[in-house]
């Protein structure tokens, strides 16, 4: 294995750690709005969150400078290419980052109001971003001969691309609820669990028709189908066994399941691209494979040793900081930073 | 080219709308430690109610620079995807690196630190701010180390047509990166202190909470003399490694057209005519000049004509001046307030060790507005080392107009632009509304009434388990 597929792998498992993790952030962000009854309830679903979202979202921080670092033209094109989707993902994720933070700092309800719709929209919106820019990622762009990407409204948003976005909404509402299952008590952590069931539903019709959109829309099954294919039948195995976790109500192991699931699905799109990092839709020959797409031997070599020793250290406190905050909430004695 | 001037005030306002936050975070992080540490050395309570108070602020300000910061991250690939294939290969990893040995630290840290308080012994409660505060400081290594690279690049071999990064040891002992580090974070230290030091004075003018707000301006004082002396040596070591590095800033930031005389006098202020190529109304102080370049009073320096035949020889025609009133302005407004800094801190804890600091009246008044200095001084030192770099974005190697994103219509930039802009106004008015509303509160109301828990109609709908 090459040193450049040993990054596109790195840079795989960034976005699959971010998806797990995030996901779970924004189905709870969704919660705000779709589960929560009052104040003291929005309240305890953000401190379920509250200590670790930030962390969390540095994953995509790092899987992008990543990519800066070891794919410059990845980079450069993917970025420049979507330069819209990217615009509005920025604004959701500042407005979001924020109002955690100032929500709780006035005691006014209308100040509250402006802060729980950006709550909303921010937790809603990138996952549906995500799910659309990846699907059309392995659909294919327009990337001519200069690696420049020139995509159309309808290169990036169509019938398939919104089904991608609304499956990783589903999804990650469901991890979310999931979460909350596992942090709350009582009349909250049921209604969680109520929520699920419909979700659950809904979250099954869209695999099926992301899954049959991806055979018709992309040539994924026709370059990787054995392998696709095995990570597909897997997928179902887990929407299945989650079928049966929530009805007998396991918490973790059902949490665990989404996640796998959120993962499985970024992994496809990984593996979907191998061993491109970009796919043209005008012409095979400007393909951007991963080997035109890397930096030199020497920089990747050096970031291979500072993630190699960081990314163990990373992963430690990251555990420690979830064990610190094992206990539910209950939103009676402890103290309610948001 | 439009796109490139579009794209060019997008990428100044968020920097400078970024680095407005960056520099109070690095400083409260690091003197709220300190108050923390105090309080579990000396075990007395009143410096856990300041660690708390300042926090608040903290908090806010941490928030918006985070935010702000990923805008950052994702605008180089955007904006200027030329020069990201060009440099990504250097420039990028600094800042991969940025994220993996700062962002988790300082991000993780700081959920523990907040959440943690009830949950955690003291002294690993203490340890998590301190790794948040050591986050802050790293990444600013980081974002310099590759910033340094734009200015002095080295480490680097042209190939594939791109820099690719050759020697990681060069990059990191890049001698611009040893003056430009030192400096920035003295400035981020002074910034939060003089932040503590002036909400302090108002307190104290209003004769609230006198004890808590002596003792918080004591600390942030002794932290603002420190980084006000430290900002003056490194930003003299600094000015000294630019005139042999970058010869051109140098010379645009004295309004220098022709070579200088020997020895070189300093130019206090100056009438500059960019058209025909002239100073008019000079006030000098002579040998000044001479003595901030070689440490000795004789030695002539290069004026900006020289330099640019000396450019168009190696490079070939074209225009290698960069804007010179604003270099000259910037770099005086910048040194003026660090000027400033040092002498208000001087005379501060002067009067706070004769224990005449809450009877000075008048220097309390002058303390409030001395918190916008640091600021002012932080964005123009900016101001100074960008736009006394051009026309290069990556000094001698790029230049900024052949740097931006080919396939980015400079309506697309306008409407990113205007979006950025309109939120990040908001944001900005919602800080000073925030920070007001926590300075008139004061320390000694609860930070945040639980309204709803205790309200009976508002519990309604909830039936708590019993468990």
């Amino acid at each position: 294995m090459q040193l450049s597929e040993i990054w596109f792998l790195l840079i795989a498992i960034l976005f699959v750690g971010f998806i797990f993790l995030e996901g779970f952030d924004f189905g709870v962000g969704m919660s705000t709005r779709l589960l929560a009854k009052n104040d003291l309830e929005k309240r305890i679903l953000m401190n379920t969150i509250g200590p670790v979202w930030d962390a969390n979202e540095v994953w995509l921080i790092t899987a992008g400078g990543a990519m800066f670092a070891a794919f410059p033209h990845w980079y450069a094109t993917l970025f420049s290419g979507y330069y819209l989707p990217f615009v509005f993902l920025l604004l959701a994720l500042i407005v979001r980052g924020v109002a955690f933070e100032f929500r709780g700092k006035m005691e006014s309800v209308r100040w509250k109001r402006i802060w729980d719709g950006a709550i909303f929209i921010g937790s809603a919106l990138p996952p549906f971003l995500f799910g659309v820019l990846f699907t059309s990622l392995i659909r294919g762009l327009p990337i001519d001969a200069d690696m420049n990407m020139h995509a159309g409204f309808f290169d990036i948003v169509n019938v398939y691309t919104v089904i991608g976005g609304l499956t990783f909404v589903a999804l990650s509402y469901l991890h979310g609820l999931l979460f909350i299952t596992m942090k709350t008590v009582g009349e909250l952590r049921e209604r969680a669990h109520n929520a699920t069931r419909k979700t659950y539903l809904v979250t099954g019709v869209l695999l099926v028709l992301f899954i049959g959109m991806t055979a018709i829309e992309t040539e994924a099954f026709t370059v990787h189908r054995g392998i696709l294919l095995l990570v597909y039948a897997v997928g179902v195995l887990l929407f299945a066994a989650l079928f049966f976790f929530l009805k007998k109500k396991k918490e973790g192991l059902s949490f665990t399941m989404t996640g796998l699931l959120l993962s499985l699905i970024m992994s496809s799109f990984f593996i979907t691209l191998f061993p491109n990092v970009m796919i043209s839709s005008i012409d095979p020959t400007y393909h951007m494979s991963i080997h035109e797409a890397a930096s030199g031997e020497y920089s990747l070599r050096v970031m291979t040793i500072v993630a190699g020793t960081m990314i163990p250290i990373v992963m430690a406190y990251t555990i420690w900081s979830y064990y610190v905050f094992r206990k539910r909430l209950t939103g009676e004695k402890e103290h309610l930073e948001y | 080219m439009e796109e490139v001037l579009l794209a060019r005030i997008q990428f100044a306002s968020t920097t400078l709308f970024h680095f407005i936050f960056v520099p109070l975070s690095i400083g409260l992080a690091l003197i709220i430690a300190i108050m923390q540490t105090m309080y579990v050395v000396k075990k007395e309570e009143i410096y856990m109610k300041m660690t708390k108070f300042w926090s608040v602020f903290f908090l806010i300000n941490f928030a918006i620079g985070v935010v702000t910061g990923i805008l950052q991250e994702f605008q180089f690939g955007m904006n200027w995807s030329q020069y990201s294939r060009f440099v990504g290969d250097v420039f990028g990893a600094p800042l991969a690196i940025e994220a993996l040995l700062a962002f988790f630290l300082e991000s993780t840290f700081i959920g523990i630190w907040i959440f943690g308080r009830d949950k955690l012994p003291k002294k690993l409660h203490l340890f998590s701010i301190w790794m948040v505060s050591i986050g802050t400081i790293l990444s600013a290594f980081w974002i310099l180390a590759a910033n340094s690279f734009m200015q002095n690049p080295v480490g680097y071999t042209l190939q594939n047509g791109r820099a690719e990064m050759n020697d990681i040891i060069a990059l990191l002992t890049n001698e611009k990166l040893w003056v430009a580090f030192p400096h920035t974070v003295f400035g981020s230290f002074a910034t939060g202190a003089f932040f503590i030091v002036g909400v302090s004075a108002w307190y104290l003018l209003k004769k609230r909470d006198v004890d808590f707000f002596k003792r918080s301006m004591t600390v942030a004082m002794v932290v603002g003399l420190l980084s006000s002396f430290g900002l003056a040596f490194s930003g003299h070591s600094q000015a000294q490694y630019l005139m042999h590095a970058q010869p051109m800033k140098m010379a645009a930031a004295e309004a220098l057209w022709e070579d200088s005389g020997d020895p070189a006098a300093w130019t206090l202020f100056a009438k500059i005519d960019v058209e025909n190529r002239e100073s008019h109304g000079r006030i000098d102080i002579p040998y000044l000049l001479s003595y901030l370049t070689y440490n000795k009073f004789s030695g002539k320096v290069e004026g900006m004509n020289t330099l640019e035949q000396k450019m168009i020889e190696q490079h070939g025609e074209g225009n290698y001046v960069p804007p010179v009133k604003t270099t000259f302005w910037s770099f005086r407004i910048m040194a003026a307030t660090g000027g400033v800094l040092v002498g208000i801190s001087l005379l501060g804890l002067f009067l706070i060790m004769r224990k005449k600091i809450k009877n000075s009246k008048w220097f309390l008044r002058i303390l409030i507005p001395v918190i916008f200095f640091p600021f002012i001084g932080n964005s123009f030192g900016w101001i100074m080392s960008e736009i006394g770099r051009q026309p290069w974005v990556v000094n001698g190697l790029m230049k900024t107009a052949d740097a931006v994103s080919p396939n980015v219509s400079a309506g697309q930039i306008l409407f990113s632009l205007i979006s950025f802009s309109t939120i990040y106004t908001i944001l900005g008015i919602i800080m000073v509304v925030l920070f007001v509303k926590v300075i008139q509160r004061g320390p000694n109301e609860k930070i945040e009434e639980d309204v709803s828990a205790t309200d009976p109609f508002e519990m309604g709908g909830v039936e708590h388990a019993v468990k």
